[in-house]
């Protein structure tokens, strides 16, 4: 899920590595508001402990194991911009000393795993943290942290020409959505072996939040990936994957105003998929702020 | 593990490590940005690259053949990308990705090999990132490997008690990570404790200042118009 | 002269309920080193965490003539320098010389004052030429000693270490002796390590269920409480 330098075309790296400036500094300050410098440690510590929890191997059947990635987890128990904070740290830091992800490709990993993911990996929890749907709150806040962070990752790539088609596209998929499943599944389960032992760990979502606004943000995040991601593969390839998953209506509803930007720059091929990715990236962001002032209006109670 | 070779790599003493991190880093993003814009004569260019920063890396006495294998991490992960790409018919691109990727990490390699990783964010904290951050990057590092190897024991520690039954090893992993959580918010505990104890007045002090010198401006000049100058020359020859 | 601490009737529950400190009264003079013995659990490292106001009781604990309140506590804090069992977490900065010059950062010292105090701490620690090191790379003996570096930086008048020899093989172990034998600071030193307390301590106290059970001289309650590694179950019944 790491993007490496090398992989994204200059456009896209390059705005997105903008974007993730102030995207980061928003998400700083709000973390600050609620963990001030003595809690400093705590953070590093806890993002030196998700380092050290991906040693930790989850038997899965067949003969593999998986590890756990950590947003959600981070989120249901520091809340969401301090998981991000702790997130930014750990992709820095596995970029800058273990290589693990390029320097340049830092905005775009970012704001794909450290901003969008754990958003995506708090909201439900966030919905539905307070009710007899907890566990699969939980779950789906883990399946949701990769799986809109991988198709971001996916949709990057395709906007930036990388090649693939559109079975490779599906495989691709199929395995994201299978260590989607994976991390929703450790997620759970060790949030409820963390409420075994201290049940402080795990927050409890604030009781005065607006279920509509949450709502609204999860649907937004969710739609903007997929629809990013379907706005970036080849007008042709679109053609049968929507007919196929039956998503055509869907799909337009996000082509049709990209269309628009296709048509007036129809000159350029790559100015055309470029223009229309980035114009995806500029709905996930505003949808990323929209959420952000939503919840955090609603989340002090 | 491999962060030790790199933490003793960094504490030499050549003139490359004692320049200002700041001057590293911007010819660092400098050479990035030269090299990911390019898109010409790229076998050629690459392999001047490549000479470039083995050069560096030489003048900075840091082990050439270990840099080479350590950038190679990343190569798993490209060679991947490369394969996807040239599958798709698009042979150029998958020699760019993997190239590029490689000597971006080598890039990387040869500033954080010669800048201590709390310096680096020191400099950093200088050129305006938010210091927040900074600070929970370096507490992360600082305590990095301290709870991996808690997690090695644990790991270890059940392994030697020899489970490995199916569904008791998903259980068990989630309660050892429960522990391990439990266990790390314990120790920041007991951090807070022992600052508090030394009179923490609610804000972090630093002792550096870092000190901008002639020798880094000339560093840094040199080494933003080598790679400029480089390519300018190849794209011009080929 | 006043009394360097004078602890009065100090009660203290842990949030269950549960009592940890049931009334005990203390005292420290100038100069005097005091063994503080007893089992695990016992309240010792409670007591000893209310000096410098990481916990809260009800009764009174005053610290060279200071009740302890808020407003006095960083004033405190100075006076009393705790050095805690686990030494990586009292080393928490990146380098050694960072991390013992935090006190006196924090007590209002200059960055050169700072520096200062931090290199003459380690100098009388034996430590001065680990500087630049990383703490996570020091043996157990080497970050006990610039933890107590750490704490001799803010000139403290009272030295309190809570199981200093824990992690410590023979050799570390006679050495902190040494070294604690040679600082001119009072003490209190919780320890299992009767052979320790004898060679530091004037006078020790016992502590038992959150109640100090007797004190006295540090052979007689050793005795009494057949606190010693070497001795035979046997003697303690004379």
């Amino acid at each position: 899920m790491h993007i490496y330098d090398g992989f994204l075309s200059t456009p896209v790296w390059a705005a997105m590595d903008v974007a993730a400036v102030p995207a980061v500094g928003y998400m700083v300050r709000r973390a600050q508001r609620e963990f001030d410098e003595s809690r400093i440690p705590l953070l590093g510590v806890m993002g030196a402990f998700v380092f050290a929890a991906q040693m930790i191997n989850f038997p899965v059947g067949i003969g593999t194991s998986g590890h756990l990635v950590g947003g959600a987890l981070l989120a249901c128990t520091l809340g969401p911009a301090a998981a991000g904070v702790v997130l930014c740290a750990i992709i820095a830091i596995q970029a800058l000393v273990f290589q693990d992800g390029g320097i340049l490709a830092l905005g775009p990993n970012l704001i794909n795993m450290a901003i969008l993911g754990v958003l995506a990996g708090y909201l439900p929890y966030y919905l539905w943290g307070r009710t007899p749907w907890r566990k699969a709150a939980i779950f789906l806040g883990g399946a949701l942290s990769v799986m809109v962070s991988a198709i971001l990752a996916l949709a990057e790539l395709l906007v930036s020409g990388v090649p693939m088609s559109r079975s490779v596209v599906g495989v691709s998929l199929a395995l994201f959505l299978v260590s989607a499943l994976l991390e929703g599944a450790i997620t759970l389960a060790v949030v409820q072996a963390l409420e075994a032992i201290q049940p402080g760990f795990v927050r409890r979502p604030a009781a005065g939040r607006s279920f509509a606004r949450g709502a609204l943000g999860l649907a937004a995040v969710v739609l903007a990936a997929v629809g990013f991601l379907f706005a970036s593969t080849a007008p042709d390839g679109i053609e049968s994957l929507g007919h196929t998953t039956g998503m055509d209506h869907v799909r337009r509803l996000f082509t049709t105003p990209l269309a628009g930007y296709q048509l007036a720059l129809s000159g350029e091929p790559w100015l055309r998929k470029t223009a229309a990715g980035l114009a995806g990236i500029a709905i996930v962001y505003g949808a990323c702020l929209l959420i952000g002032r939503g919840v955090a209006r609603r989340g002090r109670a | 593990m491999h962060h030790v070779v790199l933490e003793r790599w960094s504490r030499g003493a050549s003139p490359l490590h004692r320049r200002d991190p700041r001057s590293k880093f911007a010819a660092l993003l400098v050479f990035l940005v030269v090299l990911a814009t390019a898109h010409r004569a790229l076998p050629l260019l690459a392999a001047a690259f490549l000479l470039l920063l083995a050069a560096t890396l030489l003048w900075a006495r840091v082990p050439l053949a270990g840099a080479l294998r350590r950038a190679a991490l990343v190569l798993p992960f490209t060679l991947l990308a490369g394969a996807v790409c040239w599958l798709g018919g698009d042979p150029a691109r998958a020699l760019s990705v993997v190239l590029k990727s490689y000597l971006s990490a080598l890039a990387v390699l040869t500033v954080v090999s010669t800048t201590p990783l709390p310096l680096l964010l020191r400099g950093l904290e200088l050129v305006g990132a938010p210091r927040f951050l900074l600070m929970v990057a370096q507490f992360l590092y600082r305590y990095l490997f301290v709870i991996s190897e808690e997690a090695q024991h644990m790991r270890s520690a059940a392994a030697s008690r020899g489970f490995a039954r199916r569904s008791g090893g998903f259980r068990a992993a989630a309660g050892a990570l429960a522990v391990l959580f439990a266990r790390s918010y314990a120790r920041a505990a007991e951090i807070h404790r022992a600052m508090l104890a030394r009179a923490f007045p609610g804000r972090f002090h630093t002792l550096g200042a870092l000190r901008f010198r002639a020798a880094d401006a000339a560093f840094l000049a040199l080494a933003a118009l080598a790679p400029a100058l480089i390519r300018a020359a190849i794209e011009r020859l080929a | 002269m006043p009394r360097l601490i004078e602890v009065r009737n100090l009660r203290f529950h842990y949030e269950d309920g549960t009592p940890a400190l049931r009334g005990v009264d203390f005292h420290l003079e100038a100069g005097e080193s005091v063994a503080l013995l007893g089992a695990n659990g016992s309240g010792k490292t409670t007591f000893v965490m209310h000096l410098n106001g990481l916990l809260s009781g009800e009764g009174s604990v005053e610290v060279c003539g200071l009740p302890l309140q808020k407003a006095n506590l960083p004033a405190i804090r100075r006076k009393i320098g705790m050095v805690f069992q686990d030494s990586e977490s009292q080393l928490f900065m990146p380098t050694v010389l960072e991390d013992v010059a935090f006190g006196p950062l924090n007590l209002g010292m200059t960055r050169q004052d700072a520096a200062s105090a931090a290199r003459a701490a380690l100098e009388t620690v034996s430590m001065a030429a680990a500087i630049h090191r990383a703490p996570y790379h020091l043996s157990a003996g080497e970050k006990k000693r610039v933890a107590i570096a750490g704490i001799l930086a803010m000139n403290p008048e009272i030295l309190v270490l809570d199981e200093p020899t824990t992690f410590l093989d023979p050799p570390g172990q006679r050495a902190l002796a040494e070294l604690l034998a040679r600082l001119p600071q009072a003490k209190v030193l919780v320890t299992h390590d009767a052979a320790l307390a004898r060679s530091l301590c004037t006078r020790a106290v016992f502590f038992q269920d959150g109640l100090i059970a007797a004190e006295g001289p540090v052979e007689e309650i050793v005795n009494r409480f057949g606190w010693d590694f070497a001795s035979e179950p046997s003697q303690s019944a004379r």
